[in-house]
């Protein structure tokens, strides 16, 4: 039968299967927030040996709440990378959410937690516009959401300027429901005898409840599975479009809770020209946690450590009394060694990642 | 034709019920007698089924039946119709002429999903696998079994783990780590691993498009294995290939496509290994061309 390839005998083919034992330590350099976690620790131990205020639980808190106001934003954005997708205008997009809650509350002289309804369905109507228009257009999500990003940017400064005559919207602080409003999204709660800002309780539940989704609902699955390969889920029924648009819509829902936020803690008035910048702060965080740019792969912890490194950084520089002015050459760096080690251990793990 | 000696492990290893399929015994005859194709109604049968695109003629006057317990081979060069043959067996394209009868009823399908339900499967060469993912999530991939009522509707994790499990064991693939990505195994396993998700999904009829194409040797054994393990578990296997000795090592029927005709429609019984290969070779064409070329 000439060069006909014979069949290997059953028993030597089942030994060729299994493949080898993966040892627990090279199981552990596979996770893919291991580079942020090393990361966070020698920058926790560093801080610590050269910042004495650093020391203190006081300021383990307000390094937390640096952390929390990037972190909770980084829960929707790693949800959304790990899908393939990002998203730039969700820096402007969480002053735009703190705007509408602040204008309409104002304008139309509504109780604050009703002006958060509407500002909740424009937040969610900006992220399904986000994924429908990246759906329908096939367009990659960089120029899909520069776009939306510029022009949110524009409209945030041109609306409020035709709606208050300035640059910021009108405090709301004396109207109805802005106590409970700001008791829900900009309180301290005692924790252990220290103060601690509620947004961090927030971060941890949120990134608690989508890491659940993540691992533990068909949801998640599908979050993998289209940033993976888009067209293998397709091909066994993933509905690919509900899960993008779904996700933008979730990083909306996130933007409209960090505008809650913004708005319950600076006293009723927000100005119109943040939040710019703030989007690449929370693709970092996620980035430095283990989520490739490509998609498919990281988790919402890794994002909360990379929340975190930031947070260190900010206030570690701070309390070690250097220049603030250094804050993002540090967390530039901390970016470029993440990515670096990351890459690294994912190679060296074997996986072919 | 070595490695018939499958172990008996195997023959119970597919997950469809009807394995009393008389196949498994009858087929180790077939190596030497053959099997005629006679007997039960064909699952899938096209009669003169051609398929225009414009102008283009991809495939006519086409007749094919794929029979129950049977691996019936579909070979041809690039270019002679195979792919076509393919999607309009899983539902992908509607034949411009001829009829597509799924049990003897004429059928018209308008998307994968309705073959599908129909227990029609498809495993393409892209094997639609994720390979990031683990390979429990992917074996399940698309069909989730769920607990719990919303907004606490969560997985069966621990029955995917161990049902995935089981299933690639049957198939004979013991992986250490049922959490490894996919993309961690290789070519002949990740096949294996599609087909093995199709099986277990209801599959009563398995397209299999080139899936030995990108393998090595060892590779290939691994895949023809599973082919015949699928077969003698009673499933209708249609194994598309351009590789003649592949083909004949698993095949039962087999039919030779050329510019989207039929060249040669013959059982294993009348066709040995040399005309099959002679034939996908381009037969006649290259007889003058060996000639011409005069060495």
């Amino acid at each position: 039968m000439g060069p006909a390839p014979a069949l290997p005998a059953p028993g030597a083919s089942e030994k060729e299967l299994r493949a080898g034992r993966v040892p627990p330590l090279r199981r552990l350099a596979a996770r893919p927030e291991l580079g942020s976690l090393l990361g966070a620790v020698v920058l926790f131990a560093v801080f610590f040996a050269a910042a004495e205020p650093f020391r203190q639980a006081g300021s383990l808190a307000t390094v937390l709440y640096a952390a929390s106001t990037i972190g909770i934003m980084a829960v929707g954005v790693a949800l959304l990378m790990i899908g393939g997708e990002f998203d730039l205008s969700a820096g402007v997009a969480v002053v735009t959410a703190s705007l509408a809650t602040g204008m309409t509350a104002y304008q139309f002289n509504l109780n604050v937690w009703a002006a958060a309804g509407i500002s909740l369905a424009l937040a969610l109507l900006i992220g399904f516009l986000n994924g429908l228009i990246l759906v329908r257009t096939g367009l990659p999500s960089f120029l899909v959401t520069l776009s939306v990003f510029l022009m949110l940017q524009g409209l945030n400064i041109a609306v409020t300027k035709l709606v208050t005559g300035s640059v910021s919207s009108r405090s709301i602080a004396d109207m109805d429901g802005f106590d409970s409003v700001r008791a829900v999204f900009a309180s301290s709660v005692p924790v252990l005898g220290t103060e601690v800002r509620i947004t961090v309780l927030w971060w941890l539940l949120f990134t608690a409840l989508a890491t659940w989704v993540l691992l533990r609902t068909r949801a998640g699955n599908w979050i993998y599975a289209v940033g993976g390969s888009a067209d293998g889920a397709r091909a066994v029924g993933v509905p690919v479009a509900k899960v993008k648009i779904g996700l933008f819509m979730t990083v909306g829902f996130f933007a409209w809770f960090s505008g809650m936020h913004l708005i319950a803690a600076s006293g009723g008035v927000q100005q119109s020209g943040e939040g710019v910048g703030n989007e690449l702060l929370y693709i970092m965080a996620a980035v430095v946690g283990g989520c490739l740019l490509t998609g498919g792969y990281g988790t919402v912890v890794g994002a909360a450590i990379g929340a975190f490194i930031y947070g260190m950084t900010k206030q570690g520089i701070v309390y070690a009394g250097w220049d603030n002015n250094w804050v993002m050459f540090f967390v530039g760096a901390m970016l470029l060694l993440a990515v670096v080690v990351n890459s690294w251990f994912r190679s060296r793990a074997g996986g072919r990642r | 034709m070595t490695g018939n000696d499958r172990g008996a492990d195997r023959a119970d290893g597919a997950a469809a019920p009807d394995t009393a399929q008389p196949g498994g015994a009858a087929l180790d005859g077939a190596e030497q007698g053959g099997t005629e194709q006679g007997g039960a109604a064909p699952l899938l049968r096209l009669i003169g089924a051609g398929k225009d695109f414009g102008n283009i003629r991809a495939l006519s006057g086409v007749d094919l039946e794929v029979h129950a317990g049977r691996v019936g081979c579909v070979l041809g060069d690039n270019g002679a119709g195979k792919s076509t043959l393919i999607k309009i067996l899983a539902g992908l394209h509607r034949p411009t002429s001829g009829t597509y009868l799924v049990d003897g009823e004429p059928v018209e399908f308008s998307s994968p999903r309705e073959a599908l339900d129909r227990g029609i499967a498809t495993v393409y060469q892209d094997l639609a696998l994720v390979p990031l993912m683990p390979v429990w999530r992917n074996f399940f991939l698309g069909s989730e079994p769920r607990a719990g009522f919303w907004p606490l509707t969560r997985l069966r994790v621990a029955e995917m783990r161990a049902t995935a499990d089981a299933e690639l064991k049957k198939m004979g693939i013991d992986l250490p780590d049922i959490d490894a990505p996919v993309a961690d195994l290789s070519g002949g396993q990740k096949q294996v691993v599609a087909i093995a998700r199709a099986v277990y999904f209801g599959a009563r009829v398995l397209i299999l498009d080139e899936p030995t194409a990108a393998l090595g040797v060892k590779q290939s054994g691994v895949v023809l294995r599973y082919v015949r393990a699928a077969r003698d578990a009673g499933l209708a296997v249609v194994f598309i290939t351009h590789n003649p000795h592949h083909a004949h090592m698993v095949g039962d029927h087999f039919t030779v496509l050329r510019l989207g005709e039929v060249e040669l429609d013959a059982p294993r019984s009348e066709l040995a290994l040399d005309d099959l290969v002679h034939h996908m070779a381009g037969g006649a064409e290259l007889d003058a061309l060996e000639h011409e070329l005069g060495r």
